[in-house]
């Protein structure tokens, strides 16, 4: 592997050191002269007409500025586009007419202070008509099941069957077959911080500014859109903190509210939403699926064949929801050698908050659901579930390897990440705990999870699930520059929510002009500034603007080694590039110093080769490696274009009495490929194994049968703390992606992708000498001791043979 | 509402009088009218912890008191924890040193419940080092690296988990 001078060496992350100073700059932090604050009025039905809306009471209170419904707001915008086809499914800031789900906004109420508008709020009478709601997805599949969206004529929003190689041949050759049904709940990544965006148009210049903490490809473009102004009339601002997102930080109906409101009245305007509209109303739940599997396998343990249908809730409107089902083609058979698959993927609509795109774009939820069969075929052999595992995993040889689906994986080592994994749970030592925590009387378990995260985020899914979008690249950019007194700065072109993206590019840009990476500053551009880009979404940043950064960098060092090659009357390539200067092959004496280079580039054009610009400022736009491509007719396609792996090995332990888990041990095998800021890549595996914890145990987005959201705080929204989350150990393991610049995978979405599946193991593990089981996170307290009062005392404890 | 009342409060040292509604939370207090933005909100109703700061040298949720409620007593926030402009704390120190945050959305709070923990324990097993940050949520880091920086902080350990 090549020498690294800064890539994969532990660094102090640059953006943390004005984050533990409290001098962070968030969209809240942002102050501007007369500030007008918004609140909400939500609906409080899940299905509804609205019949009237009367606001006399509410504006006569002294500082209120505007009330607004969506019958004057909308004729003036643009629908927000669903990520499918189905024009009929509309979606605006603030309801017309009717209401299709309890939080849906309704008026948004303008004043001096939150408090004002709060106040305010609380006057405006809204009356409303219930009618028919569905809150249930296989309800809402059903012929006499209310529509949602009676325009669209069903509420299925989305739906393909996939059939990928022999299938009806292999399962008819297959000694076994299995099926099932797992269901994963509608949870969240749920960052610390709300939306907030913050807006002000300015009458001479034309422009509408905005600050909001987004994590959102094409944001400036789509909200341009909406409020029917040109792309360049909306200035992004990206030097923003966010804090956190995970994939939802869209806030796309947020931004165009508040935009429209700020050009309404002429004044700065800002909506930060408090908790409960966030949760209720920020249209940020995740997938909400239901998985039927069936599994054809031999005796030997090996699966041949594979048939899912997914069903996934995307609530009352849709933005790229029905996407995440799509990116999961790219790995849809796992780390597996699965030969043929069946892909039914039903995209359904029901009264429901929207849901929007989460860690893993829908792939955590597939991810547990191979896995929970994976387990279940070893269980029906009686076969130990690492050793039925290693019978399935692709053999590090056969990389490149080409799934069913048409994705090729690029490089892994599958077998190696899980022995490394076991070798440090010390697999036998955790059996013999488990064993002894059965002797006393209590339930144990041991969970094992081997799963993908595809990363370097293309939009394949897009053309795959619209055939009307041709979509085929998802490129990121970076700009270099050096100026007049020789110190470098980058640009990148979107905000970031917690990814030290400031760090990475630093440390990219240093490796290749081999200068210290703390002297490189990096610049979060607005909108009219940056180059293209498709923000930090699908694990892509570390491959796509590290690959962007490495490229304009590259062009620095190209163009300062032709003025030293000129300078020498050499053949370009007779020098190298040696800790910052240009230096003769073969002759070190002869060399020229970085501040030359920099003074010639920019002030000697006598010096210069002829036909060289003058000037040292280079830009990269990188094409996704592997993009280009548009699905074959019977829907096979490169999704991404690198694969990270993840073993996840757990120890847990139940308490009969009230079905409370204890993780005793928590071990995490993992390969993204070159790491180049260890510290980042270690510290999001943490935390996605915590947020998969609490997928996994805790979260859930209940809704009432009335439609009514009844986890909308953190008093019932529980979210894992310090207490719950145990300790971790992750073990390093380094497959290079032949794919990008330094052999770099993606990371962002680790942890998550396998820690669900593997805790989920574990409690099955567990309850399995119990004669119960669960296929349905979370799996909380009450749904485990649940599972072991219905298990019949006398049923037989089918366990595993380990 | 009702007629705005005066609160005298030390913030990081300093007197600082103002006119603020009844109603007015310390963290909108220190937000909005003293501008000292370090201090986050994520909940409002006390549980994230992303609001905390020192009352009179106690970790408190400034979410969940009013201004007025702290009228003559001290605060501390984040932006006071620094021995002196220009310098860090060692526990801010050791929050850089193990990547003890990702967003930095409750690190604000996360350092004021772990400055409260050393100053009364001044070397915390894990156990109490979970139990000091157990109401302070973070959704990046899975909290292993701040039980990291902590155990730096009091002198446990020689080299963060990176
Ligand atoms: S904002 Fe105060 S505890 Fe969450
Ligand atoms: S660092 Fe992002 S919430 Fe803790």
């Amino acid at each position: 592997m090549a020498e690294f001078r800064y890539i994969g060496k532990r660094r102090r992350a640059v953006e943390h050191r004005r984050f533990v100073r409290g001098q962070g700059r968030y969209a809240a932090d942002i102050q501007l002269p007369g500030l007008l604050h918004v609140a909400i009025v939500a609906s409080p039905h899940a299905s509804a007409r609205i019949l009237s809306v009367n606001a006399d009471a509410a504006l006569a209170l002294p500082g209120v500025h505007a009330i607004i419904t969506g019958d004057e707001m909308n004729r003036e915008l643009e629908p927000m586009l669903p990520g499918v086809d189905a024009p009929a499914v509309t979606r605006f800031p603030l309801a017309r007419g009717v209401v299709r789900y309890a939080g849906e906004w309704v008026v948004a109420v303008v004043a001096e202070t939150r408090a004002f508008a709060e106040d305010a709020a609380e006057l405006v009478e809204v009356e409303y008509e219930q009618t028919q709601h569905v809150v249930d997805p296989e309800a809402a599949l059903l012929p006499e099941a209310p529509l949602v969206h009676p325009a669209h004529g069903s509420n299925i929003i989305w739906n393909r069957k996939f059939t990928w190689g022999p299938v009806e041949e292999d399962f008819a050759a297959a000694e076994h077959t299995l099926s099932y049904r797992v269901r994963w709940a509608r949870s969240s990544t749920v960052p610390i911080e709300t939306f907030v965006a913050t807006c002000a148009w300015n009458d001479a210049t034309e422009i509408l500014d905005v600050w909001a903490s987004i994590q959102m490809p094409k944001f400036p473009d789509q909200l341009a859109r909406a409020l029917r102004l040109a792309g360049n009339a909306v200035r992004v601002h990206y030097d923003v903190d966010v804090g956190g997102s995970y994939g939802v930080k869209r806030g796309l109906k947020h931004t165009v509210l508040v935009g429209w409101l700020a050009r309404r009245l002429g004044r700065p305007v800002r909506f930060l939403e408090d908790r409960l509209e966030n949760m209720r109303g920020g249209d940020m739940q995740g997938p909400d699926r239901i998985f039927e599997v069936a599994m054809a396998f031999g005796r030997d343990g090996v699966v041949r064949s594979m048939k899912m249908r997914a069903v996934d809730d995307v609530g009352a409107y849709s933005g790229r929801a029905p996407l995440q089902l799509g990116k999961p083609v790219g790995a849809i058979v796992g780390p597996y050698i699965i030969n043929s698959v069946v892909y039914d993927a039903v995209s359904v609509m029901t009264n429901k908050t929207p849901q929007e795109a989460v860690r893993g774009f829908g792939q955590s939820p597939t991810n547990y659901a191979i896995e929970t069969g994976m387990d279940k075929v070893a269980r029906f052999l009686g076969m130990d579930r690492v050793e039925m595992r290693r019978r399935n995993l692709i053999p590090a040889d056969r990389f490149p390897y080409l799934i069913p689906s048409g994705t090729s994986y690029d490089s892994g080592d599958y077998a190696t990440v899980l022995d490394k994994a076991l070798a440090a749970a010390g697999h036998d030592e955790l059996l013999r705990q488990r064993d002894a925590l059965r002797a006393e009387g209590k339930l144990a378990g041991i969970g094992v999870s081997t799963c993908l995260e595809p990363s370097g985020g293309n939009s394949s899914f897009e053309p795959l699930f619209n055939p009307k979008n041709t979509t085929t690249t998802w490129m990121d950019s970076c700009l270099v520059r050096v100026d007049l007194n020789g110190a470098v700065t980058a640009v990148m072109g979107t905000s970031t929510s917690g990814q030290a993206h400031e760090t990475l590019v630093s440390t990219v840009v240093g490796e290749v002009l081999r200068r210290e990476p703390d002297t490189i500053r990096v610049i979060h551009a607005d909108s009219l500034n940056a180059l293209p880009s498709n923000s930090p979404v699908g694990s892509r940043m570390a491959i796509m603007l590290g690959g962007a950064a490495a490229g304009a960098a590259k062009r620095i060092r190209a163009k300062m080694l032709a003025i030293a090659a000129h300078q020498f009357q050499a053949p370009e390539g007779a020098l190298e590039w040696e800790d910052g200067d240009a230096v003769m092959r073969g002759d070190p004496s002869r060399q020229i110093a970085w501040s030359r280079l920099v003074e010639i580039a920019h002030r000697e054009f006598h010096n210069l080769p002829e036909g060289m610009e003058p000037g040292l400022q280079e830009k990269f736009v990188w094409e996704v490696p592997t993009g280009g491509m548009i699905p074959t007719a019977d829907g096979r396609v490169q999704m991404y274009p690198c694969h990270s792996f993840e073993c996840h090995i757990v120890l847990a332990s139940v308490d009969a009495e009230t079905g409370k888990v204890a993780l005793h041990r928590y071990v995490v095998g993992h390969d993204c490929g070159v790491m180049i800021s260890p510290d980042v890549v270690h510290g999001m595996t943490y935390g996605g194994v915590a947020h998969g914890l609490g997928a996994a145990l805790m979260e859930k987005f209940a809704f009432s049968p009335e439609g009514q959201l009844v986890s909308g705080s953190f008093m019932d929204y529980l979210l894992p703390s310090a207490q719950e989350v145990p300790s971790i150990t992750i073990v390093d393991h380094c497959t290079p992606s032949p794919l990008t610049e330094f052999g770099q995978k993606g990371s962002g979405e680790a942890g998550y992708l396998g820690g669900p599946a593997a805790i989920a193991s574990a409690i099955n593990d567990a309850l399995a000498p119990a004669g119960a089981s669960i296929d349905a996170l979370p799996m909380t307290p009450a749904a485990i001791w649940r599972a072991l009062r219905e298990a019949t005392p006398a049923a037989p404890a089918r366990e595993a043979a380990e | 509402m009702t007629a705005p009342i005066s609160v005298e409060i030390t913030v990081n040292g300093t007197v600082r009088r103002a006119f603020v509604e009844p109603r007015t939370t310390l963290v909108d207090f220190l937000r909005d009218h003293l501008a000292l933005t370090g201090t986050h909100v994520g909940c409002e109703h006390g549980i994230c912890g992303a609001c905390s700061v020192l009352l009179d040298g106690a970790p408190v949720r400034a979410c969940c008191l009013f201004a007025a409620q702290v009228d003559g007593m001290s605060v501390t926030t984040v932006e006071g924890l620094a021995p002196a402009r220009g310098e860090l704390s060692k526990l801010q120190d050791a929050f850089l040193e193990s990547h003890a945050l990702q967003c930095g959305y409750c690190t604000p709070g996360m350092l004021i419940a772990c400055t409260d923990l050393l100053a009364r324990n001044p070397q915390p097993s894990e156990e109490e080092i979970r139990d000091a940050i157990g109401g302070n949520l973070c959704r990046c880091t899975g909290y292993q690296q701040i039980v990291d920086a902590v155990k730096l902080a009091s002198g446990q350990e020689e080299a963060a988990h990176g």
